[in-house]
Formats: C-alpha cells, structure tokens, sequence
C-alpha cells in the first residue's frame, strides 16, 4: 500500500444541474441554491451552482446542437469559434473559461455534476479513470455516511480515453447518476437523495480542509468496457426491445447465454460475450441514437492510499 | 308408439312451450341493442412519436400483420405523426391529439399551419370524415404515460354500449390483472382526440415508460389488450349477443396544477405518498405537494378523488400535476350485432 497522500485544500467547488436540459433533479436543486445558497456552504468554502445547458433547459430537450457531456475534449475547447457551430460547442467553451481552463493550476479543484437517467441505476457515483485519489476517497465517505442507500462506483471511460464530461474541466470531478425517471419528469424521492448527496459530498470536502487523515481502503468499482447496441433491420430501425429478464437489472451479473433482447415475433436474443460482465445503463433513453442498448463493466478492486491535506 | 291422447299432450306443452319462448324473446329485444357489424378498424400509434410502445407495434404489425388480423374485419395499422415519431419528440408544432375539432378540422391549409393541423387533415380524409356514414368503426389509439396508470382503457362518451361492452369484455379476459377505465366526457375538459374521429373511438393508455423508452413490459401489456379488443370485435360480428353489463369507470372532474409563484415556475412537485399512486383514493389530508423546504401541501377536498395522469411529464406544460376523477357506475345494454 503507497504511502498517505497529500493535495492542496479544496477552494473552489462548483456544482452543475442541466448538462442535459431534461434531467430535472439537478435543474430543479440548482435554481433553488441560486435563489437560496445556504444549503452549499461549509466552514472552509462554499460551492458555487449553475445551470450548464440554459437553452436545452428552456425547451426541456437533453441538448440543442449536440450532446454537451461529450463536448468537454481539448479538440472542442481549444477549436477556433465558428458561425455554425453548435449551441453546446461554445456553451463548453464558456465553461471551459468560467470553472477550469481544463488542465491548468486555475482550474476549480472541484465540479459536481448532477444527472438522471431512464434506466434503473439507483444512486451511482461516476468518475473517470484517470482521477483517482481524491474521487475515491470522497466515493467512499459516501458510502459510508450517506445511508439513504447503495452507492456503485463507476468509472465511465477507458483507460486511455480522455475524460469528456463537464467535470473534467476542474481538476476533479464526480456525477451523481440518478434513477430511473423518465425525462422531463421530477420526482420527490430521487430529488431529496440527490440533495443528500452533494450535502454529504460537501461534508467531505470539509472534512478535508480542516486536516481530517482520511485512511487507505479498498473499493470495488465497476468499469467501462464497451457497450452493446439493439439488434436492427437494415434501415436502422430496432427490431428488439431489451428482454424483460434484463430491465432494470444494471450492477446484477450478466452471464454468456443469458436473454438480453426480445424481437416483436417473439424471439429471444442471448448475450454472447466469453466472460460475465455487469451491465450498467440498461435501457436509457438517450442511448438509443448513441446506439447503446447498454454499457458493459466488469468489476475491479481499487486500493485507494491515505490522504489528508497539504 | 304414442296414443293420439298422449300426442295431443305433447302437443299442448309444445304450444306452452312456443308461447314461452315468444314472451321470452319479447323480453330480451326489450333490452338488446342491435348493433351494425364492426368492419373497419384502425390501430394507431406514434401520436405521440416518443410514445414508444404504438409507434413499434405498430410498425410491426405494417411488416407482418397475421396478429392482428380477423375474420370478418379489415384492421389497418397505422403511424400518425411520422415526423414527431422520426425525431422521437412529442409533437413538431402542436399536439396532434388535441386538434380533431371542427375549427381545426375544417381550416384553410396555409403556408404556416401547423404540421400536426394538416396530419389531422389528411388523417381525417383517410378514416374520417368525422361524425360521417363513412367514417371508420373503430379506432384504437395507443399511448404511454410515465405516469403509474398500469393498461388504462379511455372512454369518450358513456353512452357508447357497443365500446362499454367492449371493455367489459377486456377486463374480464385480463383479470385478476386490473385494467382501469377512464371517461374523460366533461363539459370542457374533454379534448378532440386523433382517433375520435371513428364511430367508436377507444384510447389505449399504458404506463409507466419513459417517454423514448421501450420496456417489454409495458409492450407485452398493450398487445394483449389489442387482443382481446379485436376477439370482441369478431365475436361480436358473428353474432353472439352479449347481456346488459356495468362496469365501473373512473369519470374526470377536474385537473390540478402545481403550486407556482408569481414568475409561473413551479415552486412544489408531487409528494411522494402520492406519486406512482394512480387510481388509489385520495382523502382529504392526504398530501399532494412537497414544497422547496419540505412542507406538505395536503388535499383539501371535502369527498373522496381518485388521482390519475401523477406527474406525467407532457402535462409540465399543459399545467397538469395530476387529474381528479370520481369512481362511477355505467351500464351498457344487451347488444348484438345487426346481421346476424
């Protein structure tokens, strides 16, 4: 086990609702915290919260021109402004300006992103794989404070895939990946865990500021390794809709042979993978034009070494 | 061999007989109703394109339609907002299933008419004209509402036998399942569906799916529901005569908002008693609304509501946290068909 790890104190924290405009726990937690901010303040700092699609939020859509979670690379960030270009192209860009630049010491230290999905993830914790310390360490705070649930820990992206989300713009970065609900719907229970969370989230960073040793541990995480998409007819179209045996199942163990597909003739279609894997986003709306049916993770264990502040 | 006595016997019960049956059938016709046959049915989906159960049914059933089919009937299935239903949202310009009126109906196609008024045109010319000789018999209309309504049957006119014995005939075939019916006949809160432009125009809400989501679950439930409704339109053609019956229906009375504050944004969501809760009765005190900082807003009616259509999301804009019906009794005549 590598020796206890020392970061600099956490300054600056912000928390995002609305990457996509129809996921409306983060949408409806941050226009309250505009209007009241007390709720995200703590002794050592307090975070800031904003609204990152406002267009897509007005129409109630995921996004205008493009997806804005994928827009986050330094190939968008870095591309000269163009007349045609889309809505979230130059939206990142402001948010590249606003809570990073990406990569750089005057990046935020900390970006909250707050989400919703159709498929039934319960509470998940999303980081990306690269950023392993300080995540991790607050992952598992809230596992073990935050008793509202069960809290999986996935990490989004391959090994050498750079991170594109929006809370790859400050130094670290964390989703809270809630559901399911359906989009453009707000529901009371998924909307109070998700305000326990980054409440909880904060206690940490707290905690942190003020000297707290947090020590070693071992978590089991879940991680991307590909995705699987509907069976279609050569026109694009599905033919298939996700078996009955595996809505709903993400985190459970899918195993070569079983059902994952039903046709409309009745048909079952079986997983043929080599190995088990545990399926995550199963069934989200939004995947369907991204041709994802659901993403494919295995298990992992990370040990995570001491931490406490400089 | 019988004696002339015995056969004169015989013959009295027989006219006894014969003048029982007479008054019998007297009594009968009293109380059926002769029904013409059912020959021209539609199914549509996609009237809402990113209501996904209709719209992959029914393109199903386009490729191979030996389910569907029916002796004795013509059963068109068929995709009414093909635009909304590409690009997976609602509607393009208005909501296709508010605009079969008469205004709408009968507007003069312009440049900037919305496309859901022209659809409802053109669709009106293939199975209407509404309220005309020629207009199809039968539609069925299929929906998804994210909303817990579990397969909801809609009524628009409760004095429509032929569609009360219909679902009457339903929810015995998927019993002990329930299948809830809902009459939205009010005065001005009922709304001139896509598919009221048929004689008997039945709606097929089912729920919960998220809007752009197709769960296997939920498309199983519709299917069976079109299957049974179609079982009743061929028994019912062949000429079996169905008794009076009474069904109990939940009737619309009032549709309620959710709490905003003067900049019109919603400052309160459904609380989590009654989400999900469809269909269960709702007493005064029962709370409704969960507001910003935790308070409960309750029910303040003084009878018994029974809440539907909680927190769908289409209904956000339509100023819609949920509907308040009210259980009632109808009862449907006996009914035959006409040619048998």
């Amino acid at each position: 086990m590598a020796a206890l790890q020392r970061l600099q104190p956490v300054s600056h924290v912000a928390v995002s609702g609305g990457t996509h405009g129809n996921e409306m726990s983060g949408i409806y937690l941050v226009k309250h915290w505009l209007r009241e901010p007390s709720a995200l303040q703590r002794d050592s700092f307090s975070a800031t919260p904003f609204l990152a699609n406002p267009l897509a939020i007005e129409r109630c859509v995921r996004y205008v021109g493009r997806d804005l979670n994928r827009t986050f690379t330094k190939q968008f960030l870095n591309s000269k402004a163009a007349w045609d270009e889309p809505y979230e192209v130059q939206r990142a860009r402001e948010i590249n300006q606003l809570y990073g630049p990406k990569g750089s010491a005057q990046a935020f230290d900390f970006l909250f992103e707050l989400h919703n999905t159709t498929a039934n993830v319960g509470a998940c914790l999303i980081a990306s794989v690269q950023d392993n310390l300080l995540p991790m360490h607050l992952c598992h705070f809230i596992q073990t404070h935050c008793t509202l649930g069960h809290y999986p820990i996935l990490l989004y992206n391959l090994p050498d895939q750079e991170a594109y989300s929006i809370s790859s713009v400050a130094k670290h970065g964390l989703a809270f990946e809630l559901g399911p609900q359906p989009q453009g719907v707000l529901r009371a229970d998924l909307l109070t865990q998700m305000g326990a969370l980054v409440a909880c989230a904060l206690d940490f960073i707290d905690l942190f500021n003020k000297g707290t040793t947090f020590p070693a541990f071992e978590t089991e995480a879940y991680r991307f390794i590909g995705s699987v998409d509907y069976p279609r007819h050569p026109d694009g179209e599905l033919c298939a809709s996700v078996h009955s045996k595996l809505q709903d199942k993400d985190f459970l163990p899918l195993r070569p042979g079983d059902p994952i597909f039903q046709t409309f003739s009745g048909e079952e279609i079986l997983y043929q993978g080599h190995a088990t894997i545990y399926p995550v986003f199963i069934n989200e709306a939004a995947y369907y034009e991204k041709k994802i049916a659901f993403n494919k993770t295995e298990k992992c264990s990370l040990s995570i070494p001491a931490l406490q502040r400089e | 061999m019988t004696s002339p006595a015995t056969l004169n016997h015989h013959k009295d019960h027989y006219i006894c007989f014969q003048q029982s049956l007479k008054l019998l059938n007297r009594m009968t016709s009293c109380s059926v109703v002769l029904g013409a046959p059912v020959r021209r049915v539609a199914i549509f989906g996609g009237t809402h394109g990113n209501e996904l159960s209709g719209v992959f049914l029914v393109k199903h059933w386009q490729k191979n339609g030996a389910e569907i089919q029916r002796s004795g009937l013509q059963v068109t299935p068929f995709i009414t907002n093909p635009r909304a239903v590409k690009k997976c949202t609602r509607y393009i310009d208005c909501d296709l299933n508010r605009v079969f009126d008469p205004d709408n109906l009968g507007r003069k196609v312009m440049e900037d008419i919305p496309y859901e008024v022209r659809k409802a045109q053109e669709i009106n010319n293939l199975f209407g004209p509404k309220g005309s000789d020629v207009a199809y018999d039968l539609i069925f209309d299929l929906h998804n509402t994210t909303s817990n309504m579990g397969g909801t049957l809609i009524l628009e006119n409760s004095g429509n036998d032929f569609i009360i014995q219909m679902f009457h005939y339903i929810k015995n075939a998927l019993a002990p399942e329930s299948c809830p019916v809902f009459l939205i006949e009010h005065p001005n809160l009922k709304y001139a569906t896509t598919r009221s432009i048929a004689k008997h125009p039945v709606g097929v809400e089912v729920g919960p799916q998220p809007q752009g989501v197709l769960r296997a679950d939920i498309l199983d439930k519709m299917r069976k529901i079109i299957k049974h409704g179609l079982d009743f339109v061929r028994i019912f053609n062949e000429g079996e005569e169905f008794p009076p019956c009474t069904i109990e229906v939940y009737r619309i009375i009032e549709k309620v908002d959710y709490p905003r504050n003067k900049n019109d944004e919603i400052i309160a969501i459904i609380h989590p008693c009654l989400q999900d809760q469809d269909w269960q009765p709702l007493n005064k005190g029962d709370p409704v609304f969960l507001t910003c900082d935790g308070e409960t807003i309750a029910y303040e009616g003084d009878s018994t509501v029974y809440p539907t259509f909680v927190n769908e999301a289409a209904y956000y804009e339509k100023k819609q946290a949920f509907v308040k019906t009210v259980k009632v009794k109808l009862t449907a005549k006996g009914l035959r068909s006409s040619s048998s």
